[in-house]
């Protein structure tokens, strides 16, 4: 579907810290809206969704649209009050999802 | 009296056969979205509810977009992001692309701030509006116009 997430997240937090998490996908994101060189409509083929999740409980999440542009670039943030794993997943119109884990320790 | 008329008739002859003749080529302009599918759109995230202008809700855009391609778009809701009261989803419109909805963005108590930031495609110059909605049932809207230089929808 698309290549590798580049994730940013910190890997050390302070307990209760409001963190700013930045990813991008790269993806076409082909809109549904432009045409061929034939004059044909080139079939719609996007990531439609994308979710968060910290230690397997939902955190954010995106219903993503056509006008969203291409290699999407989402920035959220997460208040994280204890370790554990963020799961980020982004999925395509096809169904398929490309899936990123990351671990976060407690600082001090 | 008569001389505006009669231009405007001629003007409106040329606009249909420069239709005709795109249609032929098959080029046909795109459409764009409507007044209706943009209150759609708005009615369908706001449901009966009021909407209030501003209040906690900021929409960050450029004045001039550069690339309508590739339009930065970041927004922020102030809200005590509590389990009794948070912001729920919010919701990007672009009131003048060929479909108005950009994205939808849904936040829960853990997500500490409810803000994010994405890039988005603006087919021209247009207002683009933030739409929130809290778990308590408020509703807030801001509305931003871009000028967009080079439109970004696959032109």
């Amino acid at each position: 579907m698309a290549a590798k997430p580049r994730v940013k997240i910190p890997k050390s937090v302070a307990a209760g810290e409001v963190i700013t998490i930045k990813t991008l996908v790269s993806h076409k994101m082909e809109s549904g809206q432009r045409k061929d060189s034939d004059g044909n409509t080139i079939p719609r083929d996007i990531i439609n969704r994308f979710e968060a999740k910290f230690n397997g409980e939902m955190v954010f999440s995106v219903d993503i649209d056509p006008a969203v542009s291409a290699n999407p670039y989402i920035e959220f943030t997460t208040k994280v009050d204890e370790a554990g794993t963020f799961t980020l997943t982004w999925t395509d119109d096809a169904g398929e999802v490309i899936e990123y884990s990351q671990e976060v320790v407690l600082a001090g | 009296m008569n001389s505006p008329m009669i231009h405007g008739r001629r003007r409106l002859l040329g606009v249909s056969a420069g239709v005709a003749v795109a249609a032929f080529f098959g080029t046909l302009p795109r459409a764009f979205a409507s007044v209706e599918d943009v209150d759609k759109a708005i009615a369908e995230f706001a449901g009966t509810g009021s909407v209030v202008e501003g209040g906690p809700l900021t929409l960050t855009t450029p004045e001039i977009a550069e690339n309508g391609n590739s339009v930065p778009v970041s927004f922020s809701v102030d809200s005590p992001m509590s389990a009794d009261d948070y912001i729920e989803s919010v919701m990007i419109i672009a009131t003048d692309n060929p479909s108005p909805d950009v994205a939808t963005f849904h936040f829960t108590p853990a997500s500490g701030v409810a803000r994010a930031s994405t890039r988005m495609r603006l087919a021209k110059t247009q207002d683009v509006l933030a739409l929130a909605r809290s778990s308590t049932g408020k509703l807030y809207r801001v509305g931003n116009n871009v000028k967009v230089t080079i439109g970004g929808c696959g032109g």
